[in-house]
């Protein structure tokens, strides 16, 4: 069994990356050119880390399976991304974006880990910034902030609803000059199937070129997955349709342990399922909390219209429960609060399973303003929603576009009825302080790892993590491992180790064609999405869970035995990339069932409905449950559990507290 | 499965490969719903094809959102189809009629080669950012951001640049196949930037002669890329880019 040491820096809280990193062995870099990385994935994390490597002077070989780099899934991030720069001059610090890290992830993350992230989340953006990231201005010049939930502070940098496009497009560039430059060479349309380990150190990997159906083993001195999240094991969710796990699944199944698989994010604010034909989500960003108001009518099953429900008939139930925080809780509380109304027979629109998110209190606010700065003496109500349209447009107008879009409504004359979906995985595989799982060599940055958000992550902190991980972390912590490699000479692409990986992924796309079934992939998929919304969702409970085990067990049996792959191995053929991950999301889908059941409490983003408060709130145990649940894979799909213990020394775990 | 009422012809482009002679393919639909996206009507069709045992159209897609510009398909004589300011995946079905007849063909250009059905390569577009559209500044480098104030409506200006989605629909729109839309867009984007200028002429030279070595066509200003573009991403764009390789020609060679 492989050891689960965390290699915490010894010393204090502030000074451990600053200590690590000043005494962290080095690479010549004469050296380093005879050094190859694998990059899978070019997100934020991996584009970051790749172009950041090369420009160090290592070699590195970029994968992803899009026909270009900047269509990475980070592309899609809208609102923002936090940074500790104190701005706004409002009390921000490297220590109280730490502080809200660990209190919005429920205190189930590694103090060390946050702690580091709040420190080099400044440099991210002043890093953006000299790449021309054109993130939002005041007149004056300098940087604008928004606040994002979870936090009292404005700390979120963005650009309109765009954050992520321009970000990514930004660490793009970055890559694209290193392509140019011929130090790091992509290989687009190309997905990882397997991590090949030689000696007990990950040494490459076997890729299938999607184009033409051939599997290349590619080998290295070191191997990073930054290969995203895995929210598509829902089916539906605000992911992008090609989302996948396979890459970390895979390395799971070579021995790398899975971190808190069952911490899963639903986002509070997104447009609703409006049929079976639905193929995903759309999330309207958390920005929009800022200036929306979310309510529901105080009487049961009112069948009338937003607008003709008067004011002292609505129910902003956020702000009434929470009035500290109001809009501005994080998600995890927001989500549930969101379903508590519904399922209480309070919902709004055809399927009661929405709320309104009104904009008119602070257009109109907005519009005053804008009145008072044109010169506009007492302005009636019409002037300023008229005025007020175009603060909110410049603000949010990509989103106001895309709701109406999809619904066919116009969000600027009515409210905007949204309701929780899938987002984002807390989860992921687990790996140290240096960001190395359990398999020597091989690392995971960015949403594929499980490190900094613990049960719940904070908006706009997904986008730090990425490129924290990848600009300011990795090119450090990897020197330590490769530093010890310089006499390896170049990995041997005929060693049995990569002939067996490549049969391995041969052999599972073969019997995909034999079987000849008679259902579609997505069939499986939407099966198992149903069964871990009902059972594995926003609320989970012991007898639901073990149904859902059971359930997955069966259908794995079924689409075995009887998926339709169309189609051939040799040529251009998405189905059966479909069929490659599915067959992953459904071994995972147990895998985050068990977990949820092992984890008797609840914490952020998984609640269990035995474990609560009685006013309907997450309780956690922390005698019991305050550690890492890092899973190790076996023989048959078995797993087995290691735990690595949190300690809490810098901060007071605590109830957490909204009010 | 499907839950509405309107039927439709298909006449879809069908290749099996960039080497292989394609053709228009009719496939008729019912039961599509109006609220569906049209990306999931042709889920709807490959599930059927695929149960009927045939094989499923080919299309590029990811985000299903409007930003990842993956969704290249010609509708209807028009990319991304017949709504002005969006994309394939944001095209809903609410815009076609009960018994309409809808032709999809993939983008069409010499530098865009059609992979399978309505897939194209458009890597040339990553070849012409890697010849220059970045900002050469290593990570660990930076400044203070705040260090560097730049007025609001110049940031607000190179961001309208910089939301180009690299879709292609500006070139597949184009009868000269011409990339000016998408590569002026980088260009200007960068060059309003204070921290863009130091490789201003020497971006501009690289990039446009790279977009030449790809086979992309003149540009005629005839403004059917702007008129096209799901961004909104401005003419005025070109200008700047024109300008600014006119000027580049009586830089000193030593500023370049
Ligand atoms: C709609 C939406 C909005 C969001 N908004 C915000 C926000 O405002 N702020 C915020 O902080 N966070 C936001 N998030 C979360 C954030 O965007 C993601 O967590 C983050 O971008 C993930 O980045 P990543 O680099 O880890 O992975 P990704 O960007 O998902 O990249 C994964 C990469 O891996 C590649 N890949 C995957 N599997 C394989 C394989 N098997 N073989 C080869 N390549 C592979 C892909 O091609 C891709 O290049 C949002 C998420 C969504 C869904
Ligand atoms: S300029 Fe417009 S049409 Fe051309 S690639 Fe960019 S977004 Fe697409
Ligand atoms: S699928 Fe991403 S823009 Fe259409």
């Amino acid at each position: 069994m492989a050891e689960l040491n965390a290699h915490i820096p010894e010393g204090e809280l502030t000074e451990k990356w600053t200590k690590l990193r000043s005494s962290m062995p080095l690479v010549n870099p004469a050296n380093k050119r005879s050094i190859e990385v694998i990059v899978v994935g070019s997100g934020l994390a991996g584009a970051s880390a790749a172009a950041t490597l090369a420009e160090m002077g290592y070699k590195v070989k970029c994968f992803c399976f899009q026909d270009s780099p900047r269509r990475a899934h980070s592309i899609a991030a809208q609102g923002g991304i936090n940074a500790a720069k104190n701005y706004q001059n409002d009390g921000d610090s490297t220590y109280r974006l730490f502080y809200d890290t660990i209190k919005g992830g429920d205190y189930r993350a590694r103090e060390a880990n946050v702690h580091r992230l709040a420190e080099v989340s400044a440099n991210i953006i002043d890093q953006c910034v000299a790449q021309g990231v054109p993130l939002a201005r005041e007149y004056g010049g300098l940087l604008d902030n928004r606040s994002f939930g979870g936090t009292q502070v404005q700390r979120t940098f963005y650009a309109a609803g765009q954050t992520g496009q321009q970000l990514l497009l930004g660490a793009y560039s970055a890559l694209e000059r290193q392509i140019g430059m011929g130090k790091v060479e992509m290989f687009t349309r190309h997905e990882m199937l397997e991590v090949v380990v030689v000696d007990g150190k990950a040494r490459g990997i076997i890729a299938r070129n999607l184009l033409t159906g051939e599997l290349e083993r590619h080998s290295g001195h070191a191997v990073l997955l930054c290969s995203g999240g895995y929210g598509n094991v829902f089916y539906l969710s605000t992911n992008a349709m090609g989302s996948n796990v396979t890459a970390a699944w895979k390395a799971h199944k070579k021995g790398a342990f899975f971190g808190n698989p069952c911490y899963t994010q639903i986002h509070p604010t997104c447009i609703p399922v409006s049929g079976d034909h639905q193929s995903k989500l759309t999330l309207m960003s958390e920005s929009l909390r800022n200036d929306g108001r979310i309510w529901v009518p105080k009487k049961k099953d009112d069948t009338r219209k937003a607008s003709e429900i008067p004011e002292d008939e609505r129910d902003y139930y956020l702000e009434r429960r929470y009035p500290a925080f109001g809009n501005l809780v994080p998600r995890d509380v927001a989500s549930r609060a969101a379903k508590e109304r519904c399922d209480a027979g309070y919902g709004v629109g055809k399927s009661k399973l929405a709320v309104y998110l009104d904009f008119k209190a602070n257009t109109e606010r907005y519009g005053r303003i804008e009145a008072n700065v044109q010169n506009i003496h007492n302005p009636d109500k019409e002037t300023c929603m008229r005025l007020g349209r175009e603060v909110i447009k410049e603000k949010y107008g990509n989103l106001f576009d895309m709701y109406a879009q999809i619904t066919g409504e116009d969000p600027y004359e009515l409210p905007m009825r949204i309701y929780p979906a899938v987002h984002y995985t807390m989860g992921g595989l687990w790996v140290d302080y240096n960001l190395m799982t359990t398999v020597p060599g091989l690392y995971a940055l960015g949403e594929a790892n499980f490190s900094d958000h613990g049960a719940n992550r904070l908006g706009a902190s997904a986008l730090m993590q990425g490129l924290a991980d990848g600009y300011f972390v990795i090119p450090y912590t990897i020197g330590a491992y490769l530093s010890k490699e310089l006499a390896t000479k170049p990995i041997p692409q005929d060693h049995p180790a990569f002939v067996e990986a490549e049969a391995n992924a041969k052999g599972i796309i073969d019997k995909f064609f034999a079987i000849k079934g008679t259902k579609t992939v997505d069939h499986f998929h939407k099966k198992l999405g149903k069964i871990m919304w009902d059972k594995c969702g926003m609320a989970r409970n012991a007898k639901g869970l073990t149904e859902a085990i059971a359930e997955i067990q069966e259908l794995r049996k079924e689409f075995w035995s009887d998926v339709r792959v169309p189609g051939e191995a040799n040529e251009f053929n998405p189905e059966l990339e479909k069929a490659g991950r599915v067959a992953d999301f459904i071994e995972l889908g147990e895998l985050m069932c068990i977990d949820a059941l092992n984890r008797n409490e609840s914490c952020g983003g998984h609640f269990r409905e035995e474990y609560q408060t009685e006013e309907g709130e997450a309780m956690r145990d922390d005698e019991n449950y305050a550690y890492v649940a890092a899973w190790e894979f076996k023989e048959g799909v078995k797993f087995e559990l290691h735990k690595e213990e949190l300690k809490f020394e810098n901060i007071k775990v605590a109830q957490r507290s909204y009010k | 499965m499907s839950t509405g009422n309107m039927n439709l012809t298909l006449k879809i482009w069908r290749q099996k490969n960039t080497k292989a002679k394609g053709g228009l393919v009719d496939y008729k639909l019912s039961e599509i719903s109006p609220d569906m996206s049209f990306l999931e009507m042709f889920d709807v069709l490959n599930e059927q094809l695929i149960s009927k045992g045939d094989e499923p159209v080919v299309f590029d897609h990811d985000c299903r959102e409007g930003i990842c510009g993956a969704c290249s398909m010609y509708i209807d004589g028009r990319p991304h189809g017949p709504k002005d300011g969006i994309t394939t995946c944001q095209l809903h079905m609410r815009s076609f009629k009960d018994g309409d007849t809808i032709v999809v063909e993939p983008w069409r250009a010499k530098a865009f080669p059609v992979i399978k059905d309505l897939t194209v390569d458009r890597s040339a577009f990553d070849r012409v950012i890697a010849a220059g559209g970045f900002i050469s500044v290593n990570t660990g480098n930076a400044q203070d951001a705040n260090n560097l104030p730049i007025p609001k409506v110049q940031a607000d200006s190179a961001f309208e640049a910089a939301a180009c989605i690299g879709c292609g629909a500006c070139v597949a729109t184009c009868k000269n196949a011409s990339a000016m839309l998408f590569v002026s867009a980088k260009i200007s984007q960068l060059a309003q930037l204070p921290q863009g200028q130091p490789e201003r002429y020497r971006r501009v030279q690289s990039m446009v002669a790279q977009m030449d070595a790809e086979g992309f066509g003149n540009c005629t200003n005839t403004g059917a890329c702007e008129a096209e573009c799901p961004k909104g991403i401005s003419l005025e764009n070109i200008a700047r880019m024109n300008r600014d390789f006119y000027s580049a020609k009586f830089v000193s060679e030593e500023d370049i």
